[in-house]
């Protein structure tokens, strides 16, 4: 027996090369949301390696550094270091801000700025690779970018009042949000997110000099250590911790947690606090967006088996009229249908191969997405050609003789 | 007729053949009481006015319309019986009847000679086996050299040999023609009566034409009139000389 659908489709290749490409980028978007979402769970989980870090501490309560603003004393670390089972234990500063080339306004750029105790090597915050340059190794005014900032090696930026040189890059370096990471020295992050600017600096003191708590008659060093007090810059977001090969990291965050009243997250923890709470709704939108694009891409295939089919209502009466099987029938328009899923899979995933790489975020495409994306366009082409299988079962073959 | 063997159990033979469409106050009775027996390697035409029954004569006799009643015999084989019919028309339609439209009708996305082998195919046979024998009956309607042609690049008459080769690749008892000559100049007309004609004798195949057509039907040696439904046997004038 020959394939009834295998002739029809090269006898009118063009109509269904057509439309198998219309479809193709449908799907290709499709596969691309898919890629967008699993470049939101990779990016998390680089994230959280870049950190180099086994335990995060943060405020009390809090899901920070990521998911909530977290605010410790810059102090606290070393009390942590002399718990049983920690290697390491390293302040870190996380804030969003615009960061911008001196003198180039036009290439400013929303960026992750991470505040770290420059050090060497396996030093918990700092960037684990660099892919040019070097790490930071002064206190002040270095930074380290990542590649997708646009900022170039040796150039100056600006984050609030400073100028930093960029001595290195990175790749790969993205907050949960897919800004791309600026790594600083810590005072001077830290300076950046907790320091007031001068006005603030004396509407406080002025503000602080008129409470009668604190200005008291004939005790004049009171107000001095208020202000002073004041004006310290004691606070980092979190505390990165690398913990002794073997040490078992539930039962340090518990003496953590125990000893030092703060929040402590492990590894495993701190990952699903990024997928549950920043990526969900992300996820939602994009699952939200792939439903919406497959009911349409039914639709689509839905429609022009239909209209093929209409199409070949004589063919179909005459087909019935000599005798071929309702089934034979059914099969071809079965395949016909699958057959064009199948040319829109090929175009799809070939577009959405070409243009990932253009895309602002990280779009990860999973061959295993692909594999299930198949089923769903051989499903979807399936369950659309339905309509059309029962308009054509129930042609009548003496329509073929006519009246 | 020296030529045709009129063996009982040959050919296609109806009697008192009934049908009404619907029911009630709107029932239409298009067929009331039809008799045609046409031997095997005969060819005789069946006329009649518009609303006569014509068209709902040949779907019953092809099958695709159950008649109300009476009784037809297809090739030794009972059809119908006054309410009883063969379970499998669908098969009967395949291996045992074959059609010929006024428009060929071929199907446009095979090429010749598979338009031809589909019915064979259809019924199981091998695609080599079934195309041999489409290949020979071209040959044998001089259309052999269209073989791999689509239908759309034949003239009209080539598409209504190709149609008639369809009709007779499974060897069918009987051939149901629709006004198979419309379309066509007299000459080619008669050109595809001749043709019915030969292969009616050569494979031994009851041939029923109906048509309105004034150039073909003084060739038939009988002719079926019907007439508000029921049919009347006349002689024709014609005989084909081949
Ligand atoms: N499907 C049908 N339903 C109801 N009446 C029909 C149907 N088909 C044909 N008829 C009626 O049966 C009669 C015979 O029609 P038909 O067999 O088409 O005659 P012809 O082909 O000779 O014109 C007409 O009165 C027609 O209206
Ligand atoms: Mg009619």
């Amino acid at each position: 027996m020959i394939s009834l659908a295998g002739r029809d489709i090269l006898h009118g290749w063009g109509k269904y090369v057509f439309t198998g490409m219309g479809l193709g980028l449908l799907i290709g978007v499709t596969l691309s949301m898919a890629g967008i979402y699993r470049g939101m769970v990779d990016d998390a989980a680089v994230l959280l390696d870049n950190s180099g870090a086994d335990l995060w501490v943060v405020q009390q309560d809090t899901l920070g550094p990521y998911a909530e603003p977290s605010s410790l004393y810059d102090d606290l670390y070393r009390g942590i270091l002399t718990l049983p089972g920690v290697a390491q234990a390293a302040n870190v500063t996380y804030l969003t801000m615009q960061v911008r080339p001196a003198g180039d306004a036009a290439r400013e750029r929303r960026a992750m700025v991470v505040g770290v105790v420059p050090g060497g090597f396996g030093e918990p915050g700092q960037p684990r690779f660099l892919v040019a340059g070097r790490r930071l190794t002064r206190g002040h005014y270095e930074a380290v970018a990542d590649l997708s900032t646009g900022f170039r090696l040796g150039e100056q930026v600006r984050i609030r009042r400073h100028l930093y040189r960029v001595v290195g890059l990175t790749r790969r370096n993205v907050s949960s949000g897919g800004d791309p990471m600026v790594f600083i020295p810590l005072k001077d992050a830290q300076e950046a997110q907790f320091l007031k600017d001068n006005d603030a600096i004396i509407q406080q003191r002025h503000r602080t000099a008129v409470n009668p708590l604190f200005n008291r008659p004939g005790q004049p060093e009171v107000l001095e250590a208020v202000l002073a007090a004041q004006t310290q810059s004691t606070s980092v977001n979190a505390v990165l911790v690398r913990l002794d090969a073997g040490a078992d990291p539930d039962r340090v965050a518990a003496d953590i947690r125990r000893w030092k009243r703060l929040g402590v997250y492990t590894r495993a923890e701190m990952n699903e606090i990024l997928q549950a709470k920043l990526i969900a709704t992300s996820a939602r939108q994009i699952f939200m967006f792939l439903v919406i694009l497959s009911l349409v891409s039914a639709a689509i295939v839905a429609f022009i088996i239909y209209t093929l089919t209409l199409g070949k209502i004589r063919e179909i009466a005459i087909l019935k009229l000599i005798g071929t099987r309702n089934r034979t029938i059914a099969a071809m328009i079965l395949q016909q249908a699958i057959g064009l899923g199948l040319i829109g899979f090929v175009v799809g995933k070939t577009a959405a191969t070409f243009w990932a790489p253009v895309f602002p975020k990280y779009v990860l495409l999973l061959p295993s997405d692909a594999a299930r994306g198949l089923l769903v366009v051989v499903l979807i082409c399936a369950l659309a050609s339905l309509f059309a299988i029962r308009t054509a079962l129930r042609v009548d073959p003496a329509e073929a003789i006519g009246g | 007729m020296a030529d045709v063997e009129s063996t009982p159990g040959e050919g296609i033979h109806i009697e008192g053949l009934r049908k009404r469409y619907g029911r009630g106050e709107t029932a239409v009775d298009a067929l009331k009481g039809a008799d045609i027996a046409v031997a095997a390697g005969e060819v005789v035409g069946l006329v009649g006015p518009s609303g006569s029954g014509k068209s709902t004569l040949l779907k019953c006799l092809g099958a695709v319309t159950e008649p109300s009643g009476g009784r037809m015999t297809l090739g030794g084989r009972v059809i119908y019986d006054e309410g009883w019919r063969i379970p499998d028309l669908r098969a009967l339609r395949r291996d045992r009847i074959g059609f010929v439209f006024q428009a060929p009708h071929l199907i446009p996305f095979l090429n010749v000679t598979d338009n031809v082998a589909l019915l064979p195919m259809l019924a199981g046979h091998a695609n080599a086996d079934a195309r041999a024998r489409a290949r020979e009956l071209l040959e044998a309607l001089d259309v052999g050299h269209r073989a791999q042609a689509m239908p759309s690049q034949l003239s009209g008459g080539e598409q209504q040999r190709v149609a008639i080769a369809r009709a007779l690749v499974s060897r069918p008892p009987v051939i149901l023609a629709d006004e198979p000559t419309a379309p066509l100049d007299s000459e080619r007309a008669l050109g595809v009566i001749g043709i019915l004609n030969r292969m009616a004798r050569e494979y031994r195949t009851a041939v029923i034409v109906v048509t309105h057509d004034e150039k073909i039907i003084p060739t038939f040696e009988r002719i079926y009139h019907i007439r508000d439904g029921r049919t009347h046997e006349e002689l024709g004038e014609g005989r084909m000389s081949t």
